[in-house]
């Protein structure tokens, strides 16, 4: 029987088999060939490491970013919160001492971590990569086996460059036809995790697959993949192909020459047998996708924009009941309240599921020539310093300026509002990154998720809205960003 | 790490399902750069509120917690099991565990017992109508009892073994280091390393 692309990545990377113990298989020594490191999730682990006397083993698999505490103004007076402060200065000495490549703030490489990993090409077809941070399943987004670990598994990582896993289930999310315009990669999860619930992909690893997928580009491939953990699986995946290795060629840790040749011979092989099964199947028409966002405070809980509010009622399941009504108290919605009625208070344009030059393009088309809403406040928090470099060559920093909205430097923002960046209670965000938990923005906060699309034309009109609503630009006013250095792929998903 | 092998305590009923480690500890304390101290943090949002069950006593001295379905979703922030170790859980009954969350616990030494939710349901009712009850999270027989209700729970064999041997992970994979650096021979070259920088 063939095997399933994330076994193969899997199997290549067995150190050593799981003894069978009893009925049991233990769980196999899995090899990792590369360790991602922030600032919130490693200061335990080292100090593991210097209170056992052990030595971080594979310094050259190992890379550093900030990006969770990092401000996104004022990146070079010192960090006014003393605990972010402590955070990053202890990441620094951490890293000297253990002779860790770190991107520090004010560094062209400094940004989010799932973002730093593939824009420097370290990110590759058939890796496994770890970080500690649960949405290191962006980077399956290329045919790698990426996941995220807790603080204990770092340090693990860190002593033995291994970790002791059980094999995961394996389920296919078939996604066949065409997106309609306006509606992109990440309204394809929002609606497989409303499909599957957030509990859905627990103990599988999701391999995205069919002809919607094979469109995306790279970035839209790792947004869907991005928010695989939202459906509770340990990682997504999709298949490399030639534009996984178009987006590779060239970049600073893409292999070169015969090197290439031989990486792209093994990448080819990457791809799901024939007769390889999987032990779940999800199958979801792109025809019939629309824009997507929540309503309430779990990324399962989202209807298509043209819908409304549900109610508590139309719910089966006692617990899904349940949840719903707390949800809509949280959210302060009423049942029955068509979506794009909602009005919101800010938009949140970042985040690792949505700060890539990509998404600020097609963003910026919406916005370019037309007027913001005067009441919204509007933030563009590029993914990483090289993603804000190359929006300022391509002038989209003048277009999110011109528009009103506030140009910020790099990092995770208010995605998670462990800066300064958060939502004052009550406030209401239409946001572009990938959880709407209560709180998570900033305490009494509420989030709705969207994609780049909906969230530009909601910066718009002031609701929830998709370009599809808004009035149309007078010629002069339209255009489309000029490419930039990487963007050798053309963007599947449809600018509006 | 210390050995487990059976606990007893007052069980604190927490009727919610979904309970994310955003609720068992907000983002703002992961800034903390220690491993222990971390039992003010835990579900900080709802202590707030004076009625919460874990304001109330006995919850105070709880340490076997029986919560809905779904515990643990979201963020794979360990400091949720250092949250709740620190408050004083030794234990956590759910029918369902988020996989990061329950991978987590049983490297801290956390027991984490998936229990049918009916069961979890009948455990709920005894310690509600006596508040203070114990439950008793037996390793050994894999049972969680309380008062009437002899719960079997699921736990897998390997953390289970590790629990009742008090093992340390790290350790034990460097048993077979020969193992990994054999390994590393095979990697093909074309693999990428962070250094020398490339940029
Ligand atoms: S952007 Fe948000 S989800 Fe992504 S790594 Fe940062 S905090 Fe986590």
């Amino acid at each position: 029987m063939g095997k399933t692309l994330a076994e193969k990545v899997w199997d290549s990377h067995v150190v050593r088999k799981g003894e069978v113990v009893g009925a049991e298989a233990q769980p196999d020594m899995l090899y990792i060939d590369l360790h991602l490191i922030h600032e919130v999730t490693s200061p335990q682990a080292f100090e593991g490491l210097r209170l056992a006397g052990r030595r971080l083993r594979r310094p050259d698999l190992t890379i550093a970013t900030e990006d969770h505490n990092t401000p996104t103004l004022d990146i070079d007076k010192p960090i006014a919160d003393p605990t972010s402060r402590t955070q990053i200065e202890t990441l620094r000495a951490n890293c000297r001492e253990f002779g860790v490549r770190l991107h520090s703030l004010g560094d062209a490489e400094q940004g989010i971590v799932h973002v730093v990993g593939p824009q420097l090409g370290l990110t590759q077809p058939g890796l496994t990569v770890v970080c500690g941070d649960s949405h290191t399943s962006t980077h399956g987004a290329f045919g790698a086996l990426a996941m995220g670990i807790g603080t204990s598994e770092v340090e693990h990582v860190m002593a033995t460059q291994t970790l002791s896993l059980r094999p995961f289930k394996t389920m296919a999310i078939t996604v066949e036809g065409t997106l309609k315009p306006g509606v992109t990669a990440k309204d394809i999860i929002l609606a497989v995790i409303a499909k599957i619930g957030t509990g859905g992909g627990q103990g599988y690893v999701l391999e995205y697959r069919g002809s919607a997928i094979r469109a995306l580009s790279m970035e839209a491939r790792m947004t869907i993949c991005n928010m695989s953990i939202e459906a509770g699986a340990r990682a997504g995946m999709v298949a490399p192909d030639e534009t996984t290795f178009a987006y590779l060629k060239g970049r600073p840790h893409a292999p070169e020459g015969a090197d290439w040749d031989a990486a792209v011979e093994n990448w080819r092989g990457l791809v799901t047998d024939d007769d390889a099964v999987f032990d779940a199947e999800v199958y979801l028409d792109a025809d019939d996708l629309e824009p997507f966002v929540t309503w309430g405070t779990n990324p399962g809980q989202g209807v298509s924009l043209s819908q409304a509010v549900p109610s508590p009622a139309d719910f089966a399941d006692e617990n899904d009941r349940a949840a719903c009504e707390r949800a809509l108290e949280y959210m302060a919605l009423e049942a029955g309240t068509p979506m794009k009625e909602i009005r919101v208070d800010t938009v949140f344009l970042g985040s690792c599921t949505n700060s890539r030059i990509e998404d600020l393009r097609i963003a910026a088309d919406i916005i370019r020539g037309r007027a913001k809403d005067p009441a919204i406040r509007m933030m563009v928090v590029p993914g990483s310093a090289r993603v804000r470099l190359e929006a300022e060559a391509e002038g989209l920093d003048q277009v999110f300026k011109d528009f009103g909205a506030e140009w910020r430097f790099a990092g995770c923002s208010m995605c998670l509002g462990m800066n300064p960046d958060q939502l004052a209670p009550g406030e209401r965000c239409a946001s572009t990154s990938n959880r709407n938990f209560e709180g998570r923005q900033g305490k009494g906060g509420r989030t709705h998720l969207v994609s780049p699309v909906v969230a530009a034309a909601t910066a718009v009109r002031g609701t929830l809205s998709s370009p599809s609503d808004l009035d149309p630009v007078p010629p002069s006013g339209s255009g489309t960003g000029a490419p930039g250095a990487f963007a050798t792929t053309p963007s599947a998903t449809p600018a509006a | 790490m210390e050995k487990i092998t059976t606990h007893t305590g007052i069980g604190v009923p927490l009727r919610q399902s979904n309970v994310d480690t955003d609720q068992i500890i907000p983002a703002v304390y992961l800034k903390r750069i220690t491993r222990t101290g971390f039992e003010d943090a835990l579900f900080a949002a709802w202590r707030k509120d004076e009625n919460f069950i874990l304001n109330r006593e006995p919850y105070t001295r709880g340490s076997v917690l029986v919560a809905g379905p779904d515990f643990g979703t979201g963020s794979s922030r360990e400091h949720a099991v250092w949250a709740l170790k620190d408050f004083g859980f030794r234990a956590v009954l759910s029918s369902r565990f988020a996989d990061i969350f329950r991978g987590n616990s049983g490297k801290q030494g956390l027991v984490a017992a998936q229990v049918a939710q009916d069961e979890i349901e009948l455990i709920w009712k005894v310690l509600e109508n006596e508040p203070g009850a114990t439950v008793t999270v037996d390793l050994q027989a894999r049972t969680a009892v309380c008062g009437p209700v002899s719960a079997l729970f699921q736990i897998d064999d390997y953390t289970r073994w590790r629990l009742l041997e008090g093992l340390d992970d790290i350790g034990l994979t460097l048993r077979h280091e020969p193992d990994i650096t054999e390994f590393e021979a095979t990697r093909p070259s074309f693999r990428p390393t962070t250094l020398p920088v490339r940029t």
